[in-house]
């Protein structure tokens, strides 16, 4: 077994689902069942899939498999030289975690909607859309160069846009999913600057291509500046599409596509894009733009997790705490916690698919009702959905024994030893307490959608519990939210299979001293500009980590208790009234109730402005670049006319003239051509005997 | 009795021109306008012979009359042919019937 038919195999993963997509597509206007073909390509992929990444991960793991072609060959190029654009695939083992994630919940969810979409007038046309979905995501996975990344980039918001938007029927939703287009094509305007500003430098897409430049001392316009710059700028494009601050505000209206797509696209798979975009670009990432990316990612984290707090639409709160645990992703990130931040993105997409499946069930058992203070009791209704929703809820608040404490707790152990080595403390005790937050909020909505007792007879009468195809995906993500698939010490997961032999820190390649002071290298690793996959943290960081582990598993534990505890005492044993708490802190309540105002800060804001700015454009148009038209249109009109009056009598009259004088002389001289030869004869020997009077001297 | 000179000869051809000028002009036949022309030729003929007795220029004039008589037969043929013509288009032979060039 030497591994080359893995690219091969990924060739099929990428492509069946776009073949899925048309076939389900196109046939679906005459075959009723033709989402079925969607389904097999599903479940084809999904086999391929756990082929090839376990095969990469087990008997590959240190290897990376790379295949490309030039696409566009420009030869030499006046001013920038050889230009030629490569286009490839590559796996290695983020690639092939990741692509096991996204096939694995997509096919989850592909089984899932079979029952939940049941009796949609637009069936097909959702497996489908489910379809190129996919194709688009495995193709981000799959890329070994940032143009593909971003062509697939655009895919999957434009798919995400025809999911969001699949009721589009119903005005929030299409309003819903416009915005969540447009909020996205903010931050891709950054990335599309990024990657522009590194075609300009390095002539090249490829990553591997760009970190052997960065390495060996090449940098953009020669300042490490503008390599903060670059690394910023790609980053947006992880801010929009991970929903980070400050355009975290798409994701929640996107909870207006189906549950299903949510559990899919706006929670495992393509806000998690952004992410895997970070780490791909980890190893160019600046000490300055990674302290960005954690500053981006602290506040993402804090500001949803304040926000879910008061939300009584369940899904709205699994948006919000999406955005919350990509924060933490992205703040991991930022503190140089790569394989956390990435080992989190993994474990949070089993939960969090999870979390949104159990809400689709709930909703599906309380006919689309959303609201959680309209349901109550639900746990003897719906068992299987009651258990899995617990663990998951145990997951993300991160309670040991579970997928979620292993990664969370690291991701906290990151950032004290990061406030360790660096001084600044801001982001472990921000992720502290956000912990407490999304301990509070989870069981928050566990407890009152299922516990005590029902605040609507009529729909609780009539609940009951999912269907097979629904329960069993919950059941096997619940599964894969226990450690044992991750490591067999359930308290550390330093020393699992994830960690030690799959995740590993990519080698930085930025000049040392825009780097992080932990993350410079030993002084042999230095020597070798190769990029491979190896740990650049120096023996202080992975000192401090191991000090911040204890602490920081001992307070994680004890913020997660508190925050379940308080979820508890407000909710099920009503120890502390929960009415006349909100009125005490009255307006924070209606703070985070509106969410921060953030979407009528961005109308006043940004939509006013540029409704403004529209406006005054269009006035500008309307009166003075039409006024200068229209101006410049009738002074034309005037002169024409008055070279048209000039033409009219001066030119053709002096033509006419000509030809009036021309036919007068011709009326006289027709008289002498009468064409009868004997006339002519008559006139020649009249003149001959003229001439010879003339000229003949007699 | 006065012996025939150049003169008589040159008057006689002058009257034969004369005569052939009036019929070319005033003659409605086109046959009888080419019997004019006819008659122009001859006159043209006499001063030739008339020139070459009384000049000293050889045989000249004689040769010279002789192709004007060659001349005139062949003339008198594609003449004819051209009024045979004439009569076929126009049904006419009356010069002044014809009057197609003054379109």
């Amino acid at each position: 077994m030497d591994g080359s038919n893995l690219i091969t195999l990924s060739l099929f993963i990428l492509f069946a689902p776009l073949v899925g997509f048309w076939f389900t597509l196109v046939l679906g206007k005459k075959m009723q069942k033709s989402y079925l073909i969607e389904i097999a390509v599903s479940t084809l992929v999904l086999l391929t899939t756990i082929y090839v990444s376990f095969t990469k991960l087990f008997f590959f793991p240190d290897i990376k498999f790379v295949s490309e072609f030039t696409w566009i060959n420009l030869g030499n190029v006046p001013l920038l030289g050889k230009v030629t654009v490569e286009l490839g695939m590559m796996i290695d083992n983020i690639t092939a975690l990741m692509l096991f994630v996204v096939a694995l919940i997509s096919s989850l969810v592909h089984y899932y909607s079979i029952e939940y979409m049941k009796g949609d007038k637009r069936y097909n046309r959702y497996f489908a859309f489910l379809g190129i979905f996919t194709f688009s995501m495995m193709g981000i996975v799959l890329t070994h160069n940032i143009l593909m990344m971003y062509i697939f980039w655009e895919l999957v918001g434009l798919s995400s846009y025809l999911l969001i938007g699949f009721w589009f029927e119903k005005d929030s939703a299409s309003d819903a999913s416009k915005k969540a287009f447009l909020v996205n094509r903010i931050g891709d305007l950054g990335m599309f600057s990024g990657i522009l500003l590194i075609f300009v430098n390095y002539h090249t897409f490829t990553f591997d291509k760009i970190f052997l430049a960065i390495s060996s001392g090449v940098l953009p316009f020669n300042s490490e500046f503008w390599l903060t710059i670059v690394g910023v700028l790609l980053f947006c494009g992880a801010i929009g599409k991970s929903a980070q601050f400050p355009l975290h505000v798409w994701l929640p209206d996107a909870m207006e596509g189906p549950t299903p797509v949510s559990a899919l696209i706006h929670a495992a798979t393509m806000v998690a894009a952004g992410v895997y975009l970070v780490a791909r670009i980890f190893p160019m990432m600046t000490g300055d733009a990674l302290f960005f990316v954690a500053v981006i990612g602290v506040l993402s984290a804090f500001i949803p997790a304040t926000i879910a707090l008061t939300q009584t639409d369940i899904k709205k709160v699994l948006a919000y705490s999406t955005i919350s645990q990509l924060g933490y992703m992205i703040m991991a990130l930022g503190v140089g916690s790569f394989a956390f931040g990435f080992f989190h993105l993994v474990t949070h997409a089993f939960f969090k698919a999870g979390l949104f499946l159990g809400a689709g069930s709930v909703i599906h058992a309380m006919h689309h009702e959303q609201d959680i203070m309209k349901m109550g009791g639900l746990r003897k209704k719906l068992p299987v959905t009651y258990y899995t929703f617990l663990i998951f809820c145990l997951a993300i608040s991160g309670i040991p024994l579970t997928s979620g404490f292993l990664t969370k707790d690291g991701i906290l152990a990151g950032s004290y030893a990061f406030g360790l080595l660096t001084g600044n403390t801001v982001f472990a005790i921000t992720g502290f307490f956000v912990a407490l937050l999304t301990a509070f909020y989870m069981f928050r909505i566990l407890i009152l959608t299922f516990h005590g007792t029902t605040r609507n007879q009529h729909a609780y009468d009539h609940a009951h519990e999912s269907p097979f195809l629904m329960v069993a995906p919950l059941a096997l993500l619940a599964a894969l939210s226990i450690f044992i698939f991750y490591t067999a010490n359930p308290l550390n997961a330093d020393s699992g299979w994830v960690l030690s032999k799959w995740i590993k820190t990519p080698a930085s390649v930025v000049p040392e001293h825009a780097r992080y002071s932990f993350m410079v290298p030993e002084k042999m690793q230095e020597e070798t500009t190769k990029v491979t996959e190896h740990i650049t943290h120096s023996e202080i960081y992975t000192e401090a980590l191991h000090h911040a582990h204890i602490p920081a598993v001992l307070l994680s534990l004890v913020v997660a208790g508190l925050g379940i505890l308080l979820a508890f005492a407000f909710y099920q044993w009503k120890k502390i009234d929960v009415d006349s708490l909100t009125e005490k802190v009255k307006p924070l309540y209606t703070f985070s109730l509106n969410k921060w105002y953030f979407d009528e800060f961005y109308h006043k804001t940004f939509v006013a402005g540029l409704l403004g700015i529209s406006n005054l454009l269009a006035w500008f148009d309307t009166y003075i670049v039409d006024g200068i038209v229209n101006g410049a249109a009738s002074v034309t009109r005037m002169f024409s006319r008055f070279s048209g009056l000039f033409d009219s009598y001066v030119v053709d009259g002096a033509v006419n003239v000509t030809a009036t004088f021309s036919g007068l002389i011709g009326l006289a001289f027709r008289k002498l051509q009468t064409g009868k030869v004997q006339a002519y004869v008559v006139l020649v020997v009249f003149s001959l005997v003229l001439l010879l009077l003339f000229f003949v001297k007699i | 009795m006065t012996t025939i000179g150049l003169q008589h000869y040159l008057v006689v051809s002058s009257i034969l021109f004369s005569l052939g000028l009036f019929g070319i002009v005033t003659r409605k036949n086109a046959v009888m306008v080419l019997m004019g022309i006819e008659l122009i030729l001859n006159s043209a003929n006499i001063n030739f012979i008339a020139f070459a007795r009384f000049g000293n220029f050889g045989f000249d004039g004689q040769l010279i009359a002789l192709f004007v008589i060659i001349l005139a037969a062949a003339e008198a043929a594609v003449a004819l042919a051209i009024v045979l013509n004439i009569y076929k288009n126009f049904s006419t032979v009356n010069v002044d019937e014809i009057d197609k060039l003054k379109e």
